[in-house]
């Protein structure tokens, strides 16, 4: 596509002359850096509780944001009008950061490289709502189908389509159309009067409609809600203490997205603010593990054709058979640590600063089979599911939550048992990762990441994984 | 605004219409290590609606406030209202209901405006420059940083309610690093208030987050076991939360609380009084009207250890066969949900120097992380970080542990302290809990 067949180009007349005014103006004071970014978000939801269509939403978003950057110093501003005195004003208040005169020459704006990682050509929110309602009505009939005992079924349905463009004073102009759907449904059982149980289940991703008529469909989402929550109807009272862990495939990859991710984000590494601060090259996981973060898998929920700040996604090798191989960089953390972009510099809007961010991250599988892992242990904790997790970066201690885990006993998954946290040290954990299956999963298309109070959608995996030793939150 | 969008949604056909406007300007200042390390300003505005055509609702949005923005939110509302089905309980508060509270309840101070770049941007550096120099130790900071927001909410409905209010809010923090050989650990201390003069010293944050950090250092993991543990207020505060998710309507009437239906009984122990009041002038969880142009009030949720109330919008007031407490909360987006006022735990008779001096072997939890509270069966299971009581004292450093129990259990024994002070929408002393398990070695 050539700039003047683009969005904004289209939609709000915007000239590729009128950027480079605007770049200009951001770096009128001074200066290293100066970055443009334009979005129109178009979302809807629909969601089904209690087996009706209560809520059905739809509108659009779109502002412009503008940054400079001198040395260390970041002048941020924005504006919800795309009117050309309001963008020059944004720029005028972000160019106040970098007094002195003009440091840098802008480069002339040329099309940047990027992928094409979702060629979806007309997104869900681009059609009529009638097959997007229908999504919600079969997942809660099939939901509720699934066993007497499920008493409650909420299924929403949350698509969006964003348009962004970039431009930097690098030179690089870029612009993307990134599409996005999911589809969860959330069921509660009880039995005999007892406690509700919770079941969760959910996907989707950078996809078309069609993906939940053909690939995943509210029947499959459905039957794993309701499926979880009928588990957790027998499930005794978990363990405390220090355990032999396996977590099983796909979406407890949220270990990864804690214990090492995070602190792998070049913000905190260039502050010497992160547990891994310094440690490039050092063995912080077990030989078994090799974690990579990668934008540019097909359709994925956390792949970017073009990261926030006009760069190509690319796969990150983070860690390479246990030692400590590369951060996630941003623009301003590359510049600083003089390191080439990894294209990770992402935002949640044009309100918000960029900064480095997971993509997709996952654990590359390793040589034993599920099956034999769960077998070598003769006392642990399975973990099929999680909830969500969070991390101290500066101490490197992480949680996460096991929504559906087993106890194991002698070598075989025996009693469901009930929710509880699991806290490590990020450096330390992976150490005593002892087998990786050969069963490598991704999820399927539900993560949200928060930081900085910035959330911004990710994928995780992981392949079967036993960790020797970690503790674990129960009562029992 | 807000009545002009209401006013062309019945025009289009809805039979009810409420529209809610917001703007908002921010300002904020981080810095580092004595440097300015980002600055932000800017300022934006929103609008949503909600409309009934019968018993079915639609909503939609926009950032687009021209009249054409506006015409294509009326158009996206009306029609998902197709989409939906009929909710016999969908429906507007009832005209009686309506109002605002009269008087000035101290939600915008004109001194935060008035506040120059300059100023602001010198407070952080004072509170990051008393957190560096507390302690040799305290080697590295993520930054300080002083942020302000002034906004003004209007909100309209086809029922003749029309209002709107202003407020401001500005705050302080800093987070330090504190290092000592291999052990590294950050901690914050921020203060938030409506106007200048109700922040505390910025020389004060900073000595105190940098305290915070530096008793965090060298901390070890404990042997599992089961033992009194107590919440310092931050800490407490959490609880409030829990206990909000367990009693606001919609948890109820899906039957997914544990104190679902057990209006008139003991939940928790005598000294347990918890309140919601949105009336209190200047505090964070104040607002004249709730988000469906409801008046606020005082609602008491516990009193000593029996549940009273919910806490409720109108739905799920309808839904109940009750009355809506003016709990009303909403974004711009979507249907009306259900927040709190300022709900806060009463004060009890006993210092926190006391409860702590009262136990031999103890857990003071100053930090929580991850999310392991389950509303529905009230299993609570989280990470957490804090100090080890030892014969009465505090002795030394712990992390990387668990606590377990049970809402239901911790209810019944909490006893608060005499400490509370409002630093946000939620407040609590500080809380002693007699039993739960510590998950470590």
């Amino acid at each position: 596509m050539v700039f003047s067949e683009s969005f904004f180009a289209s939609k709000f007349a915007i000239q590729r002359q009128d950027l480079e005014n605007y770049l200009s103006d951001a770096l009128s004071q001074g200066g290293d850096y100066a970055d443009i970014y334009f979005e129109y978000l178009a979302t809807s939801m629909i969601a089904m509780d209690e087996s009706i269509v209560k809520t059905a939403t739809q509108g659009v978003s779109l502002g412009v944001g503008v940054r400079v950057i001198s040395g260390e110093r970041t002048g941020y501003a924005y504006s919800d009008d795309l009117n050309p005195e309001k963008i020059r004003k944004a720029a005028k208040v972000a160019a106040c950061i970098a007094s002195g005169p003009a440091k840098v020459e802008k480069s002339p704006l040329h099309e940047g490289q990027k992928r094409n990682l979702y060629p979806v050509l007309t997104a869900p929110n681009e059609l009529g709502f009638t097959e997007r309602v229908d999504l919600v009505k079969r997942a809660e009939k099939s939901a509720r189908d699934y066993d007497p005992r499920i008493f409650q079924v909420q299924a929403t349905y949350a698509d969006s389509l964003r348009h962004v463009m970039v431009a930097n004073s690098d030179g690089i102009l870029n612009f993307d159309r990134q599409p996005m759907a999911r589809l969860s449904v959330a069921a509660l059982a009880r039995q005999n009067g007892g406690a509700p149980q919770h079941g969760h289940s959910g996907g989707g991703g950078r996809v078309e409609l069609d993906f939940f008529l053909t690939e995943k469909t509210p029947e499959h989402f459905a039957r794993e809600a309701a499926r979880q929550a009928i588990v957790q109807l027998d499930a005794v009272e978990a363990p405390a203490g220090e355990q032999t862990v396996v977590l099983g495939p796909g979406w407890p990859g949220v270990l990864l997205h804690e214990a090492v991710g995070h602190g792998l984000e070049a913000d905190f590494n260039r502050k010497k603010t992160s547990a891994f601060s310094g440690r490039i090259g050092q063995q912080v996981a077990s030989k078994l593990c090799t974690v990579v973060d990668d934008g540019t898998m097909n359709k994925r929920r956390g792949s970017l054709n073009v990261d926030d700040e006009g760069n190509p996604t690319q796969r990150n090798v983070l860690i390479e058979n246990g030692i400590l191989r590369g951060y996630l960089q941003d623009a301003l953390s590359s510049r600083i640590m003089n390191s080439p972009p990894t294209g990770n510099g992402r935002r949640e809007s044009y309100e918000h600063i960029p900064m480095p961010r997971m993509t997709n991250t996952f654990m590359l599988s390793g040589e034993s089979d599920p099956e034999e892992i769960i077998r070598s242990v003769p006392r642990g904790l399975y973990c099929a599911n999680f909830g969500g997790g969070q991390v101290d970066i500066t101490s490197g201690n992480f949680v996460f939550s096991a929504s559906e885990s087993y106890l194991i006993e002698d070598g075989k998954l025996t009693r469901p048992v009930r929710n509880a946290t699991l806290i490590g040290n990020g450096p330390e954990a992976m150490k005593f990762v002892s087998m990786v299956g050969n069963d490598l999963k991704l999820d399927e298309g539900i993560g949200v990441c928060g930081k900085e109070g910035q959330s911004v959608p990710v994928g995780v995996g992981i392949p079967t994984v036993r960790i020797d030793r970690m503790t674990v939150g129960g009562t029992a | 605004m807000a009545s002009s969008a209401v006013e062309q949604a019945m025009a289009a056909g809805a039979t009810d219409a409420e529209c809610t406007v917001s703007e908002g300007e921010e300002f904020s200042a981080g810095i580092r290590l004595g440097e300015v390390e980002t600055l932000k300003e800017a300022g934006s505005r929103g609008a949503g609606l909600r409309i009934l055509i019968g018993r079915k609702t639609g909503s939609s949005y926009t950032s687009d406030l021209s009249p054409e923005g506006i015409r294509l939110m009326v158009s996206s509302a009306i029609e998902l209202a197709a989409v939906t089905t009929d909710d016999p309980f969908a429906d507007l508060p009832g005209t009686g209901e309506l109002g605002s509270l009269s008087g000035d309840l101290h939600l915008y101070n004109d001194d935060v405006a008035g506040l120059q770049p300059g100023f602001k941007i010198e407070l952080a550096k004072r509170a990051e420059k008393a957190a560096l120099s507390v302690d040799p130790r305290i080697t590295n900071s993520e930054g300080a940083s002083f942020d302000s927001h002034l906004g003004r909410r209007i909100f309209a409905n086809s029922r003749g309610f029309a209002g709107d209010y202003r407020s401001s809010y500005c705050s302080i923090s800093a987070v330090p690093v504190a290092k000592q050989g291999d052990s590294m650990e950050r901690d914050y201390w921020f203060s938030t208030a409506r106007g200048f003069l109700g922040l505390e010293q910025p020389e004060d944050i900073g000595r105190k987050a940098a305290e915070r950090a530096l008793r965090r250092l060298g901390a070890v993991k404990v042997e599992t076991q089961k033992v009194p543990v107590i919440f310092e207020p931050r800490t407490a505060r959490s609880l409030l939360e829990s206990i909000f998710e367990a009693v606001e309507g919609r948890s109820i009437y899906r039957q997914a609380s544990f104190l679902q239906g057990r209006i008139g009984e003991r939940v928790a122990s005598e000294g347990v009084t918890v309140i919601d009041d949105g009336t209190i002038p200047g505090l964070f969880g104040t607002s004249p009207f709730d988000d469906e142009g409801v008046p606020t009030r005082r609602t008491p949720v516990i009193e000593k250890g029996v549940l009273k109330s919910y806490l409720l919008n109108t739905y799920s007031a309808r839904k109940l066969g009750l009355k809506t407490t003016g709990n009303a909360a909403r974004g711009l987006t979507g249907n009306a949900g259900i927040g709190h006022g300022n709900l806060y735990l009463e004060k009890g008779a006993r210092t926190p120097a006391q409860m702590i001096g009262g136990i031999k072997n103890g857990f003071y939890v100053t930090e929580l992380i991850g999310s392991g509270v389950n509303i529905a069966t009230g299993d609570y299971s989280r990470g957490a970080a804090g100090l080890w009581i030892r014969d009465g004292e505090l002795a030394f450093a712990v992390s990387e542990v668990t606590i377990a129990s049970t809402l239901q259990q911790m209810l019944t024994t909490l006893e608060a302290a005499d400490d509370l002070e409002f630093r946000g929408s939620t407040a609590s002393p500080t809380v002693m809990i007699a039993e739960m398990t510590v998950g470590g070695r």
